[in-house]
């Protein structure tokens, strides 16, 4: 019997987490790639600069994907971290052409708290178990891009360019049960429409998850973030044009989702 | 000035950056002679407590470690190596603060990792929480928890149990959250470290 009420009282316990606002930039040699309108910005394309002023908005963590092509990537990637890093008292995760172990632990000695990785463990799926093992799940955010087709969603390549014939729902349990800490999924049918995140698909994953689930995808408006937490319960949302052309603001943002009784960090 | 303990177990850039940012003094402690050249410790880790601790082990500091009678201050995993035990690898600890570390159960209905920014209330006037609210946020990253005690639990947290965000035993703390990472509050976090007298 003491047993059974114990864990009662356990299960009874809260949880005071917030749910995380994720501003995504995407970075090319060391720049930020597409205009970003902030008043007080004195060069729009510095990321480092940009993170900062989302540091001081509240924003809870940031994403930089760089789409460097050259060969040049490495030294720009590790150069880009290491100078966030110094200056950003907020977390932040970096993705973008990480194929080896090499490359993860050479960002995260940088600096990043936590690396992205896409295309290449659709490819090779144990990469997620190797990254797992050498540096803690914890690092390891699996991004899938996905997208409906005759009623399914799968999973697509090369941000949204080239389609698998793996189903969504199946990579996101293999990934979760092969080390990925965490799923940051963007819909490319919601993406860049700014008519919402895809709640229905969001709230079924996140169901099936036990590792926290990122919603990407579709952002346009305050209410789409209330939406998005209130109908999936996803444990963060991502964005990136909103919040670079000053659309939301992050902190009037924060306060329409306390108002609907949804945890942030103020 | 600060001593970070340097034996191998995850990176610290992170760590010394914010430290920069803060100007407070710091250097790398890598042999026994090295602690006594600062008045304040840091033993930072992340990654498998198991593995830091075989890290820490192979460092021989720890005789060193317990004898300190300096401020330390453990961080995430660097806290949990103060502990007695960690489920994670079954592993057994230093045992400078008599607690155990566990995992996050299935039964408690919560994602793991526990990620993400969570409240922190002092349970216990301190001078590590100077200008710190109740309820403020820290930033959280670990799947390992360390058991709420009454005794040397000076801060909880709630995730989905009330576990211990903040522990003490005399000179020695340990933060289970990431000041580094957790905005201003961190920052006065590691201030007020700075300054325990």
């Amino acid at each position: 019997m003491e047993s059974t009420s114990l864990q009662t009282e356990v299960i009874k316990s809260g949880n005071d987490l917030a749910k995380r606002i994720i501003p995504c930039l995407d970075v090319k040699d060391g720049r930020t790639v597409k205009g970003v309108n902030f008043v007080a910005l004195r060069d729009a394309g510095d990321p480092v600069e940009l993170t900062y002023q989302y540091s001081c908005q509240g924003a809870d963590e940031l994403v930089f994907l760089d789409i460097t092509a050259t060969h040049e990537r490495r030294k720009t990637m590790v150069e880009l971290v290491k100078a966030v890093a110094r200056q950003v008292n907020i977390p932040f995760t970096i993705g973008g052409g990480i194929n080896e172990i090499a490359d993860a632990d050479l960002l995260l000695n940088s600096g990043a708290d936590k690396i992205s990785v896409n295309s290449a463990v659709v490819r090779n799926p144990e990469f997620i178990d190797e990254l797992a093992l050498a540096f803690g799940k914890q690092f390891v955010v699996v991004a899938i891009d996905t997208k409906l087709i005759n009623g399914k969603n799968y999973v697509h390549l090369n941000g949204g360019r080239i389609p698998t014939q793996i189903e969504t729902e199946d990579w996101v349990k293999e990934a979760e049960r092969r080390g990925a800490g965490e799923i940051l999924l963007t819909s490319m049918d919601h993406d860049g429409t700014k008519g919402g995140f895809d709640n229905v698909l969001l709230k079924k994953i996140n169901q099936s998850l036990s590792i926290p689930l990122i919603a990407s995808g579709g952002a346009g408006k305050i209410q789409d973030f209330v939406d998005v937490f209130t109908i999936s319960d996803v444990d963060a949302a991502l964005a990136a044009s909103v919040f670079h052309y000053g659309e939301i603001l992050i902190p009037d943002l924060k306060e329409v989702l306390q108002q609907n009784n949804i945890e942030v960090r103020i | 000035m600060i001593g970070i303990v340097y034996y191998g177990a995850g990176n610290i850039f992170s760590l010394t950056a914010a430290l920069d940012r803060l100007d407070l003094g710091y250097g790398m402690i890598k042999k026994v002679e090295d602690f006594e050249k600062y008045d304040r410790y840091i033993i930072p880790g992340v990654g498998h407590a198991g593995s830091a601790m075989h890290m820490l082990e192979d460092s021989g500091l720890i005789p060193s470690i317990i004898a300190l009678r300096k401020p330390v201050l453990g961080i995430c995993v660097g806290m949990q190596l103060l502990t007695v035990h960690s489920e994670e690898g079954d592993s057994t600890l230093t045992g400078i603060i008599p607690l155990k570390t566990k995992l996050f159960s299935d039964q408690l209905n919560v994602k793991v990792p526990h990620t993400g920014w969570n409240k922190v209330f002092q349970t216990s006037d301190n001078p590590l929480f100077h200008n710190i609210l109740p309820g403020t946020h820290f930033y959280f990253v670990h799947s390992y928890f360390i058991e709420f005690n009454s005794t040397f639990t000076i801060a909880l947290a709630e995730y989905g149990i009330k576990f211990s965000a903040v522990i003490q035993k005399d000179n020695f703390y340990g933060v289970q959250f990431h000041p580094e990472k957790s905005g201003l509050a961190g920052g006065q976090l590691l201030k007020n470290f700075a300054n325990l007298v």
